[in-house]
């Protein structure tokens, strides 16, 4: 029996290859279930996959989500909080009575698979793409034109495409990384009670040596130019499970204040390391991916003092948006994941991004005819030509926790609202006034870099004939 | 029965010395060809060329490279991650900064860069040999991490380290459809392996597996052991460094040197082992097995659990997939220790002698 299970598994491969190659029917009249079986799943597969997807009165849309992976704890409330919101717009009937399809495909933050998620789901015409990774926004941005299926990067991706006349497609709604360095200095300045305090300071970047750790560099220095204040780079390897050298570092060299990009297992350490070395909490900013619960819950007293820039929200467990949540889709026993997430930092940024995503399909059925379902072109006009006022966030439940958000043909992020958001130990709670990032910093790096990007690409800019299309 | 040489005779060396000897063999070649050429893109979908096939082609040619070091000259590597980084920054250095310079020299110029690199980080092949060396070209890894996150002219300045390229083109033919993308990858890897499998045949092959199989006897009988071990690094590392072009250039478009981490080089050294050490064809299997295999894992379970009328989470999902995936992986090196090229063999040899096993 064992020879004869050896022998059918030595065959099954090669013989299965060779069926495959030359389809050859009269292999398969020997009897190997192994082989048969591999044939059937083979088959199986290949239907599942290739089969067109039939164009239902459904607007798909796709979920690229990391729940598993070092980078597992920040991801799972994210796309918890996303797919609740969607979730909540089919209990309500949809969008104009459009109701909204989902599929979830796991990334773990690796870019390669990221890109195969995302070339599985285009297939079922999706409306657009959250790629929530900084390394696949980027492989993404240059797939998607051709594709036509908008990007959206809701506080993140790549910080020049928010100049939408070079970046068609993208859009990093609600801010961008540069948004969150603006404001975090911002802060700072305001902490030392003015920007010409800051002449002879010193401040470390503490950053995950990633694409997404490097973004807020370029306005950082400009800032550092302007000001005279010193900036020290220190890089963390990722994950960033190690950082040992780093807080070395920062003894020595003491620095006013540092800024935290960090993410995932990355911002506990790295608060763990501040507290080990005596560094004052209170002096740390960090960004808002460092600024959540999973990043100090685990170090809670210890990182009392703690700041985060928040991009629009923070917590906001009292929010309408929170309690809607609560009776509708957790009440009802329909919730991803655990009820204590709901109304946490990373779980309401998905609701927020999902929602961003949902009122440019919207806006997209107020040109283009309500109550149809809308293809990735058209939803890029609605991004386009979105105009979430407050009395429209109100009306969502999102009274209190955003700001009005208007993006243009030309701008593509809408708003730059930020706040500081501080951890008292047991929860985060706000301790700045709402901030607006400095346009006249932000705008001539925005477009140098897009022009750069442009010229690279051979891209022209939009004119404004094709902002009416 | 069908599979027999019976009756094939060689008149003269020519006959005697091709690469498939035998009749059958080359009509299956041709079969095989004419389907991945012309079968293939007739019936294979986007997702399939963009997801899977495109992937494939570029390990199997990367897988390919590692198996002439690993495979045939016996030298372990680790490093390979960092020679496909080094073609690929390679290649985008030379796009971004020469204005008009065609893709394929673009290529070459990639794999080039990549051989200089590997030849240099195989000089300590000289000295030491096993997991030594392996550890030593490790080293190679680390410092290919390093420099392209760190030294920013290679990365042309751009803030974020992640760097792009596009608009690419053959003879004036756009490579922008996933069809033109496969076909263009699978030209480059029919000429590759084709180079690959007369190297291996020839004097040189020779050479290499001489060293492989004892050095010392290798350098007794008159092989030089340097020029042998740093021919097989040249090699090797110049068909990595050319498959780690096409991985940035075609499949990526835009990548971060984290693509290139220590993980790719794990992946492809399991893909030598797996595929089967010294076979050209075992690149081929191996490349499949890795590369497809986790996504078709990913896809059929959720099917099978709503067969049983089960819903699978994405995380449960994931999470099964790595088991099963390394679970099969013990599975096939329990039954066949020499790799799926064996097992490839052994079904060839099976064939011949069916239906009258013994």
């Amino acid at each position: 029996m064992g020879h004869w299970q050896a022998e059918n598994a030595r065959l099954a491969f090669p013989v299965l290859t060779w069926v495959l190659c030359e389809s050859n029917l009269k292999e398969t009249k020997m009897k190997k279930p192994v082989l048969l079986l591999s044939a059937l799943l083979t088959s199986v597969w290949l239907s599942a996959t290739s089969s067109a997807w039939a164009q239902s009165k459904e607007q798909f849309v796709p979920v690229l989500s990391y729940r598993t992976g070092p980078y597992a704890p920040n991801g799972t409330p994210w796309a918890n909080g996303f797919v609740d919101y969607l979730k909540l717009v089919n209990t309500k009937g949809g969008i104009n009575g459009v109701k909204i399809a989902y599929e979830e495909c796991e990334t773990g933050y690796d870019t390669a698979r990221s890109v195969e998620c995302y070339e599985r789901l285009k297939s079922k015409n999706p409306s657009f793409v959250q790629t929530l990774s900084t390394g696949a926004t980027f492989a993404i941005t240059e797939k998607a034109p051709g594709d036509k299926i908008p990007v959206l990067t809701i506080g993140y991706g790549r910080s020049e495409s928010s100049d939408g006349a070079v970046f068609k497609w993208n859009f990093p709604i609600a801010g961008t990384y540069w948004v969150a360095a603006d404001t975090i200095l911002q802060a700072i300045a305001k902490k030392e009670g003015g920007w010409d305090k800051l002449k002879g300071k010193k401040i470390a970047l503490v950053y995950h040596d990633s694409p997404f750790g490097k973004e807020p560099i370029p306005l950082i220095q400009e800032r550092s130019r302007n000001h005279g204040f010193e900036l020290q780079l220190l890089p963390v390897t990722p994950p960033g499970v190690e950082q040992k050298a780093t807080w070395l570092q920062v003894r020595q060299s003491k620095p006013d204040y540092v800024v935290l990009w960090g993410w995932g297992v990355m911002n506990s350490t790295a608060i763990k390391e501040a507290q080990a070395t005596g560094y004052a909490r209170e002096k740390m900013y960090g960004v808002w991916w460092a600024g959540a619960e999973p990043d100090v819950k685990d170090v809670a007293e210890g990182a009392k003092g703690y700041n985060a820039i928040t991009i629009q929200h923070g917590a906001e467990p009292n929010s309408d948006i929170v309690k809607t949540m609560l009776t509708q889709i957790h009440g009802k026993g329909q919730g991803t994941g655990p009820k204590e997430e709901v109304g946490q930092v990373l779980y309401l940024r998905g609701v927020m991004s999902a929602m961003i995503g949902i009122e440019g399909i919207r806006s997209a059925q107020e040109r283009f005819g309500k109550g149809k379902v809308m293809t990735g072109e058209q939803v890029r006009w609605g991004l386009e030509n979105l105009n979430l006022t407050q009395a429209k966030l109100d009306a969502l439940g999102f009274k209190g926790v955003m700001r009005p958000i208007s993006t243009s043909c030309m701008d593509h992020m809408g708003a730059a609202w930020t706040r500081v958001h501080t951890w008292n130990g047991k929860a985060w709670e706000f301790t700045s006034d709402w901030m607006q990032a400095d346009e006249q910093i932000l705008k001539p790096l925005v477009k140098a870099t897009a022009d750069k990007y442009a010229a690279e690409k051979k891209l022209t800019r939009r004119t404004g004939q094709d902002c009416q299309s | 029965m069908f599979y027999r040489e019976n009756g094939q005779f060689k008149t003269s060396y020519q006959a005697d010395q091709q690469i498939f000897p035998i009749v059958q063999d080359r009509w299956f070649m041709l079969v095989l060809l004419l389907i991945a050429f012309i079968g293939v893109p007739w019936f294979a979908t986007d997702y399939m060329f963009s997801a899977i096939l495109i992937p494939f082609v570029i390990m199997a040619m990367a897988a390919l490279g590692v198996n002439i070091l690993v495979g045939y000259c016996g030298q372990i590597s680790l490093g390979s991650g960092a020679f496909m980084a080094v073609g690929a920054y390679g290649a985008y250095n030379f796009f971004a900064r020469v204005p008009g310079l065609p893709l394929i020299p673009t290529l070459i110029l990639g794999g080039l860069c990549a051989t200089v690199f590997g030849v240099l980080f195989g000089l300590p092949s000289l000295r030491v040999r096993g997991l030594y060396l392996a550890v030593a070209t490790l080293a190679a890894q680390f410092f290919a991490d390093w420099m392209f996150l760190r030294i920013k002219w290679f990365t042309l300045d751009t803030p974020s380290g992640s760097v792009s390229v596009s608009n690419l083109q053959v003879f004036g033919l756009p490579i922008e459809s996933d069809v033109s993308k496969y076909l263009f990858c699978l030209i480059l890897l029919c000429v590759v392996a084709l180079l690959a499998k007369n190297l291996v045949r020839g004097a040189i092959g020779r050479e290499w597996m001489a060293i492989r199989d004892m050095d010392v006897a290798a350098a007794v009988i008159g092989i030089r052991p340097m020029y042998a071990k740093l021919s097989a690094f040249a090699v090797s590392s110049f068909i990595i460094g050319m498959a780690g072009a096409l991985w940035a250039f075609i499949y990526l478009g835009a990548w971060e040197p984290s693509a290139f981490s220590v993980d790719q080089s794990f992946r492809l050294l399991f893909m030598v082992i797996i595929g089967g050490m010294g076979s050209i064809m075992g690149g081929f299997l191996g490349a499949a097995f890795i590369v497809v295999l986790p996504i078709f894992l990913n896809q059929f379970l959720p099917v099978l659990a709503s067969w049983l009328g089960m819903t699978m989470s994405t995380t449960v999902v994931s999470h099964a997939e790595l088991m099963i995936f390394g679970a099969l992986i013990v599975w096939f090196l329990i039954v066949e220790p020499h790799g799926l090229a064996r097992l490839w063999a052994i079904g060839k040899q099976k064939m011949r002698v069916w239906p009258f096993p013994y």
